[in-house]
């Protein structure tokens, strides 16, 4: 039986096996490839996606756990990269190979949504999830807060 | 239209039998095939020509020169102008995250007169006789290719100013090129560059001796840090191609199971249950390579399907028995022992300076400590993977590589090709590190998509894949005595290293080799009178690899730490002892330090990049001022600093540490200096360092993989962790040493990590008084008692 649910705007329905977890669904079957795969166990953060706004890992998510609902991928998020989290992120340089960043943006722009102006320590706390090898943890929360505040 | 006229434009230009047909005719100079320094006509460095508002430059010899296929100095191959004046550079290294495919491309705009804003940037296949060398690694990319891509960019500047003088009928004196456009110098006439690119690009290329670079004060881009990442808008909006991106029509996806043990193989194996899984289409055994198996796949039993998690639920339900082979007995804590009781012994000399045996015999009192490093992965975030086509005697290959022409190599190889039916497209990479240097991963896709018939298939590495059968960074035991006199003056250093050999991936070796031994062991730039440094022979029982700075990183660990134990034990201030043992600014003379055999100088010539040790004092002072060093510091509070040379760049950082009471290490701020020689990019130098940070403050607490019964131990990020948000070096100022063009740009992806650890645990010490000697740290040690 077919799975439909949103995304990016868009409604879909997928023939596939409702415990595919939607990380694959979304890459292999939709051709959505900003969201990445980095661990598959929910470890890394690389696959954050929104589901009805609020951030999840898209692999350790089902398939049929998104069905009738939302999802948004880092290309819905804003296709011109005009978000306040993308604009941040361009101004202040943060990406070095980028592979993690979607991930990154989507869970800060998913604290953002919930929190206009979150501590030090509540960004901390929402980007614990979001490894970035690179290491350019520095500049995310620096970019966090000026999408934050303007500053 | 455009795109027609773009291609019509270029397509002349964009075969290597172009470029021969051209360098025939004497038109231009392709340095692939002649010296560099040759095609000049200097016969030494630091040649100073014509002076004048725009004179040659500078130049110097580098490495550049001498690795497989050289430098291809060819604006033809490089650069094209369509009619609308968009400027397409080509990048020909691989872009992992050290900005290099923008900033080459920026050398060259900056120095052609381009609108970075109106500049393209393509990307190479795998294809050295064209380009050069591609191979990116070793901190190498800018200190060989910056004077090239000046050479070409001013080659078209100085095409585009004659073409404009042609036109106007004026000598080419009366013009000059502008920001992408050539103006008459009297104001009357003006032309872009999109209208001048048919008639300049037909002209010949003018020779690499009349070639005049601008003066530095003219320079835009170089040197100024004001151009963004090229890939930046595609990275944040989710757009940009890493190799697991790649999407061809009909793709196969496919995951593989590899021996558990190096060298293992396949016994046999059951494929019913996987093959029954809907999606999946095939269960492919993989032909593996004996030991050393270099970067020939390991073998092993691939699932291929219509879509990853099929794949993944298919290789679930794959029964196979394996046949371990010799290194099933493989395991870390004896392996330790083993490379310790190696390391008490006398092993090879590689380095013998004065007398140590008798300079420790009349010594006042001598000092010994030994540090131990386990293995490490890469762990890059985007897995190894690639994507390929095999069908009618021809591949295609679609990989996030580090050396594309070695993967075409290998590919044509291993599937008896000719290299000229093999393509290797490069995608982004998702980190590098040196893993992606190796193209075992492309090899296991082309071989699949062969056995399928021609269907592409992507192969895709899972993390655990990765952690458990990496290239994985060597582990070793580093032991350092040193014999102090009366005065307290250090009058012997011996230095012991055990660690299996990057060799060892390649042929039977034991070991280490000039490169490993060049990284931080014989090249100590100690002011000692008697220095001794031995090699003891251990085998590999898994493959060995480089991970970003390679044996740097064990080396700095230990030098750094011993030599603030030294400063301890004396009474001494750190600092004050570290500048004292580096002793006064010179040049060290590599053939007067008792080295067996040369000094690997990271492939470039010593004349250029000589171990300055005035330089390397420069950063100790800079990250110490800084810093603050010597402030007062609250109780489990500390500053730590070390300092290294690595790729030819000098750096010292100074951490400040707080260890909680229950063990944590937090790490309120890390001053790096930096001395790269000239900043070509300083802004993205400042991001590299960061980064170095990070992954030298991940490697410090996190980093160990380790072995029992030849088997990896750890598997993912739960048990392979990284250092996250919650715990990260808070504040990381970089402080880049200036320096003019003529001090010429070293390495930069690399050298920043070796002084992280050890300024990290020499911190620890200042702020506990426990000793660190072992990576990564037991952080329950330094709870408060």
């Amino acid at each position: 039986m077919a799975i439909s649910f949103n995304v990016n705007g868009r409604p879909v329905s997928l023939e596939a096996p409702p415990e595919m977890p939607v990380l694959w669904a979304l890459r292999d079957l939709l051709n959505l490839t900003g969201t990445k795969y980095g661990c598959g166990i929910g470890a890394c953060g690389a696959c954050t996606i929104h589901l009805d706004g609020k951030a999840v890992l898209a692999c350790v998510v089902r398939l049929e756990e998104v069905a009738g609902r939302a999802v948004t991928t880092i290309e819905g998020l804003d296709p011109d990269g005009n978000h306040p989290v993308q604009r941040a992120w361009a101004q202040l340089g943060v990406p070095q190979c980028g592979y993690c960043q979607p991930g990154q943006i989507m869970r800060a722009a998913a604290l953002l949504a919930e929190k206009k102006n979150p501590t030090d320590a509540e960004i901390d706390q929402a980007m614990a999830g979001n490894i970035c090898r690179c290491g350019c943890y520095q500049r995310i929360h620096a970019a966090i807060r000026l999408a934050a505040t303007g500053v | 239209m455009q795109l027609q006229s773009f291609v019509s434009l270029r397509e002349p230009w964009a075969t290597a039998s172009a470029a021969v047909a051209s360098s025939a005719d004497g038109a231009f100079i392709n340095v692939s095939r002649r010296s560099f320094l040759e095609a000049l006509g200097l016969a030494g460095a630091f040649v100073l020509a014509t002076p004048g508002a725009l004179r040659a430059a500078e130049t110097w010899p580098t490495g550049g020169e001498t690795m497989p296929h050289g430098l291809v100095i060819d604006p033809k191959v490089f650069v094209a102008i369509s009619p609308d004046g968009t400027v397409t550079i080509t990048a020909h290294r691989s872009e992992m995250g050290t900005g290099v495919r923008t900033s080459l491309p920026m050398v060259l705009a900056d120095e052609m007169g381009a609108d970075w804003s109106r500049v393209k940037i393509i990307q190479a296949p795998g294809d050295e006789p064209t380009y050069g060398n591609q191979d990116t690694d070793g901190s190498r990319s800018m200190r060989h290719h910056i004077q090239s891509m000046r050479l070409m960019g001013a080659a078209v500047r100085m095409m585009l100013e004659r073409a404009a003088a042609e036109r106007w009928g004026v000598p080419v004196a009366q013009v000059e090129a502008r920001v992408h456009e050539v103006v008459e110098k009297d104001g009357t006439r003006r032309a872009g560059y999109g209208e001048l690119a048919k008639a300049a690009m037909d002209l010949p290329v003018p020779a690499i001796k009349d070639i005049l670079l601008k003066p530095e004060s003219a320079f835009r881009y170089i040197g100024k840090g004001n151009v963004p990442l090229y890939d930046m808008k595609a990275i944040i909006t989710g757009k940009a191609i890493y190799g697991t991106d790649v999407r061809l029509p009909g793709m196969l996806y496919a995951v593989a199971v590899r021996p558990p043990v190096y060298g293992g193989k396949v016994k046999s194996f059951d494929a019913r249950d996987a093959k029954a899984v809907p999606g999946v289409v095939a269960v492919i055994e993989i032909p593996g390579t004996p030991e050393p198996a270099a970067f020939m796949p390991m073998g092993g039993v691939a699932v291929v399907a219509t879509n990853t998690w099929a794949a993944l639920q298919g290789r679930e339900k794959l029964k196979i028995e394996w046949e371990d082979g010799p290194n099933a007995t493989y395991d870390s804590d004896v392996y330790r022992k083993t490379m310790s009781t190696i390391a008490a012994q006398e092993g090879k000399v590689v380095r013998n300076q004065g007398d140590v045996e008798k300079a420790l015999q009349s010594a006042a009192k001598v000092i010994a400590a030994e540090y131990y490093q386990p293995h490490m992965a890469h762990a890059t975030m985007e897995v190894p993977n690639a994507t390929a086509v095999v069908k009618d005697g021809r591949c295609e290959c679609w990989a996030p590589a580090q050396s594309p022409y070695a993967v075409r190599k290998d590919l044509a190889k291993f599937l008896g090709l000719d290299i000229r039916d093999v393509t290797v497209n490069v995608t982004l990479l998702g980190g590098g590190f040196g893993r992606k240097s190796k193209g075992d991963f492309a090899i296991e896709a082309a071989y699949l998509s062969k056995v399928m018939g021609g269907v592409p298939v992507q192969m895709m590495w899972t993390r655990e894949d990765d952690i458990r059968n990496s290239y994985y960074h060597t582990t070793s035991v580093e032991r350092i005595e040193a014999g102090i006199d009366t005065n307290g003056k250090v009058i012997a250093w011996r230095h012991r290293s055990v660690a299996p050999t990057i060799l060892s991936t390649f042929a039977p070796a034991e070991y280490q080799f000039a490169i490993e031994l060049g990284m931080g062991l014989v090249d100590n730039p100690f002011d000692i009178p008697n220095i001794r440094c031995e090699n003891g022979p251990i085998k590999n029982h898994v493959r060995i690899g480089w991970f970003r700075s390679v044996s740097n990183i064990p080396r700095a660990f230990a030098v750094q730490c011993f030599v603030a134990e030294l400063a301890h034990a004396l009474g001494r201030d750190h600092k004050e002892f570290l500048l004292e043992l580096i002793g006064p600014p010179r040049r060290l003379d590599p053939t007067a330090m008792g080295i067996i055999g040369e000094l690997w100088n990271y492939g470039d010539p010593y004349e250029v990049f000589p171990i300055d040790t005035g330089r390397l004092r420069a950063v100790v002072e800079l990250a110490c001022e800084k810093a603050g060093w010597g402030r007062a510091m609250p109780p489990r509070s500390g500053l730590g600093l070390a300092v290294h040379r690595s790729f030819l760049t000098y750096v010292a950082s100074v951490a400040e540490v707080v260890v909680e009471k229950d063990g944590t290490v937090r790490i309120p701020r890390i001053d790096t200096a930096v001395d790269c020689g000239f900043p070509v990019n300083p802004e993205r130098i400042a991001a590299q360092f960061e980064g170095a940070a990070v992954m030298g403050m991940t490697l410090c607490f996190h980093s160990a993989v380790t072995f029992k019964n030849g088997r990896a131990e750890q598997s993912n990020f739960h048990d392979y962790e990284m250092v996250r948000m919650t715990n990260f070096p808070r504040e990381v100022r970089v402080h880049i040493v200036p320096h003019r063009y003529t001090t010429p740009s070293a390495g930069v992806g690399e050298p920043g990590v070796p002084p992280i650890a050890p300024a990290i645990a020499n911190a620890i010490f200042a702020a506990t008084g426990k000793r660190i000697r072992e990576l990564p740290i037991d952080t329950q040690l330094l709870r408060e008692a």
